[in-house]
């Protein structure tokens, strides 16, 4: 299921390419072997236990703008 | 980070209802949009849009895009019969999995052999740490999925040879989302206006395979995510690239999804897999749709492990019409079995069973009857 | 051959056809045939009985002895029923350390010592390493009659009380067991609801201890006893941020997630403010809250219905099948 939850990294072990993910103080283990470089503090969306893409955080600030502004208009 | 609230905000959702139908207003026909995703289809209904949607004369179709239901029938039996069949086996997938109908039932209710046992897990390392702590168990992990799932099925078969696990095999049903596009477009049972594309496989795979979906037959579509406000971004673009009339692939979760897609999970399906035809549940054989382990990873190939010779025809059990439902031409409501013989607590097929089947949304979120 | 398959087990559909078409015609009688959470028996005498084989014995928030004791306390209570005297019955699988034991039996003496109530006979059975799993405990309790659950008094604008928030059992056995890599700050709600005893002498109308299943399901079965629709609001129902991510990340509805420890209750509009402020007094209550109502002009007889925080009305059903087994 795609559930679309951006979460924080907070623990990786570079060896293994696995870690955890932080949402909402409920913490899950996660692999992170199909993004490079992730750092401790990137927000990544996680699919079956398995970050898939990293969140670009401006760009999530300018949809919600968008949204914002749509909102405003009406 | 509690950002999603504000995709799901009342007063934004209202106002972009509100744009759709004033943008919809000067397109004179109807407008038909399917939402490829299941997830999406979730989303369309668990907030109501759909009926809001329509107010605004749109109106949308579910597509194929249920791994555990379009996986034909014959899978799924020969996952109850390795369990069933086979001492000391423990057959781990994600929880839907277990309670699909089959002509042997379901692996739910089947009664593994000794020793053996169903396992549900999350994430399919789930799987991979049960083969490293039970080594003296055969460890199968049924795993099915899109481009979102399939590169994670990847990294599982080459952590297992690097380990050189001998216990440990995946009985694989892994879909590509372009192919049956190309076959639902091709056989034009449907008539659509335009596609709202999967967010999570396109975070995978990019922009670019959708592009023959505008460039050979002139469709509109939308990389859309997966909150109320995302989807109904996504209509708007759609209907701006129809009054336009420059269909092509945007972009509305640019927050996740790049045009190049992850080049690191693309690199890793072309290393340990390769493409098949795979026969869908009721769309058939369609060229190129599946893929398959590399010769080099038969080892962890259940098929090839355990000599399978699965045969899928992709054939709904008598009476379901699951099948229609994939291909957009039935409406869940309008299937005879629907909320009468079928209904979540006992379901005739697929679609009834997994949190993303067509017919499982609808029943689940049908509101009261007036 | 037919066999004996986990989801018998597991709550559905299947349980319930089990035991309205086995269980019941095999032995019938009218105690049993009210399917009750605990039978009325001549004498003004309650009486249960319950199982228990949760997978961990021991996880945060309680173990299966303090399970076994409040699980049979809390049918009693829910059933109009003062508990007072238990059966242990002890299924040891040979090879459990002594240590375990021990804590067990020390937590069921607390538990019953909270709950007001004495174990009063018991049996030992030891099986062979792996034809058990390390240890299982049948609780059966007796009770005094001090009320019958009055569901044909029910008339729309009753109120429905949640007596605190939903899921943290079954978040904390999934989280002991290391299911699903998932890692969460909960603590089992498993408690004796004793403390809601009182209402029954209050006006309270019918009140279930929320299980196996969950809120929806328990309430849906609540719709078949009464001519009534139920509506009960998603914003009213209280939840532990920890039940909230996890319910998110994996994409499960607390709606239908196990509590050991929470009950929910009807009762008369008129009452509604003066009970829930006296649930509120007591620790387990502290979080009590209404969360929904008896329906007059919105639906049809027998639907339950959700006002999601959307705005929209959606059908709620009953539990389909557990996918979590051995959580009590």
């Amino acid at each position: 299921m795609c559930l679309a939850i951006p979460s924080m990294v907070i623990e990786i072990d570079e060896v293994h390419r696995t870690g955890k993910i932080d949402y909402l103080g409920t913490k899950v283990k996660t692999n992170f072997a199909l993004l490079d470089d992730v750092r401790i503090g990137d927000w990544v969306i996680v699919h079956a236990g398995f970050a898939i893409s990293r969140l670009d955080e401006e760009d999530a600030q300018e949809t919600l703008d968008l949204l914002r502004e749509i909102a405003e208009k009406s | 980070m509690a950002r999603t609230n504000e995709f799901r905000d009342k007063k934004v959702i209202g106002a972009l209802l509100a744009r759709i139908a004033e943008n919809k207003r000067s397109l004179p026909s109807p407008c038909r949009i399917m939402e490829v995703c299941g997830t999406h289809t979730m989303t369309v209904h668990r907030y109501g849009l759909q009926s809001m949607l329509e107010k605004a004369g749109i109106e949308m179709v579910s597509g194929p895009g249920c791994p555990v239901c379009i996986t034909p029938g014959e899978v799924h039996e020969a996952a109850i019969r390795l369990v069933t069949e086979n001492e000391n086996v423990i057959l781990a997938t994600f929880g839907d999995m277990t309670r699909v109908p089959t002509h042997l039932g379901s692996l739910q209710n089947a009664v593994p052999a000794k020793g053996s046992a169903v396992k549900i897990v999350y994430s399919p390392e789930e799987s991979l740490d049960l083969a490293r702590q039970k080594r003296n168990k055969e460890i199968v992990f049924f795993g099915v999925g899109f481009e979102t799932t399939i590169p994670s099925i990847a990294v599982m078969a080459k952590a297992a040879a690097g380990e050189e696990l001998s216990n440990y095999s995946i009985l694989s049903a892994l879909w590509l989302i372009p192919p049956p596009l190309r076959a639902i477009l091709e056989s034009g049972e449907v008539k659509l206006s335009g596609f709202l594309y999967p967010g999570h496989v396109s975070a995978i795979i990019g922009q670019e395979p959708y592009a023959f979906v505008a460039r050979e037959f002139g469709f509109p579509g939308v990389i859309a995510g997966f909150e109320p406000g995302d989807i109904l971004l996504g209509i708007i673009s759609i209907l701006d690239q129809i009054r336009e009339g420059r269909p092509r692939v945007a972009n509305e979760y640019t927050r996740v999804v790049r045009p190049e897609g992850n080049p690191v999970a693309q690199a890793l399906m072309r290393e340990v897999l390769e493409p098949k035809d795979a026969c869908w549940r009721g769309l058939g054989v369609i060229p190129g749709s599946g893929l398959k382990f590399k010769a080099e990873y038969s080892a962890y190939d259940t098929e090839v492990k355990h000599d399978l010779r699965i045969t899928a025809r992709g054939i709904d059990l008598p009476g379901c019409r699951c099948g229609e439902v994939l291909r957009g031409i039935l409406p869940p409501s309008r299937c005879p079995l629907f909320a009468k013989k079928c209904t979540p607590e006992s379901p005739c097929g697929p679609c009834m069973v997994s949190f993303e089947g067509a017919c499982l949304v609808h029943y689940k979120y049908r509101g009261p009857k007036s | 051959m037919k066999k004996i398959s986990l989801e018998l087990g597991s709550g559905g559909k299947s349980m319930r056809d089990f035991i309205a078409r086995t269980i019941v015609p095999a032995f019938k009688n009218p105690m049993l045939a009210e399917l009750l959470d605990a039978s009325h028996l001549p004498g003004r005498i309650a009486f249960t009985t319950d199982s228990y084989v949760v997978d961990p014995i021991f996880f945060p928030g309680g173990d299966i002895g303090k399970l076994a004791v409040n699980g049979t306390v809390n049918d009693l209570v829910v059933s109009g029923a003062v508990p007072q005297y238990i059966s242990l019955g002890l299924i040891l699988e040979e090879g459990l350390e002594w240590n375990a034991l021990e804590k067990i039996l020390r937590s069921l003496k607390a538990a019953a010592s909270r709950a007001r109530v004495e174990i009063v006979a018991g049996d030992t059975k030891v099986v062979k390493q792996g034809q058990g799993d390390k240890i299982y405990i049948n609780t059966s309790g007796i009770g005094k009659v001090i009320a019958k659950p009055r569901p044909k008094l029910i008339r729309p604008g009753d109120k429905l009380i949640l007596t605190g928030t939903l899921g943290e059992h079954s978040l904390a056995i999934l989280t002991a067991r290391g299911d699903f890599g998932l890692e969460a700050r909960v603590q089992s709600d498993c408690a004796p609801l004793t403390f809601l005893l009182p209402f029954w002498k209050n006006g309270l109308l019918w009140m279930r201890d929320i299980t196996r299943g969950g809120l929806a399901t328990i309430l849906s079965e609540l719709t078949e006893k009464i001519p009534y629709p139920l509506l009960i609001e998603e914003d009213e129902i209280p939840l532990s941020k920890a039940v909230q991510a996890a319910s998110e990340l994996l994409g499960i509805d607390p709606l239908y997630l196990a509590c050991e420890g929470r009950a929910v209750l009807v009762v008369p509009g008129e009452k509604t403010h003066d009970v829930l402020a006296r649930i509120k007094k007591n620790p387990l209550g502290r979080k009590a809250a209404i969360i929904g109502q008896v329906e007059g002009k919105i639906g049809r007889p027998g639907e339950l219905l959700l006002r999601t925080s959307a705005g929209g009305l959606r059908l709620l059903e009953p539990l389909s099948s557990e996918l979590l087994p051995r959580i009590c």
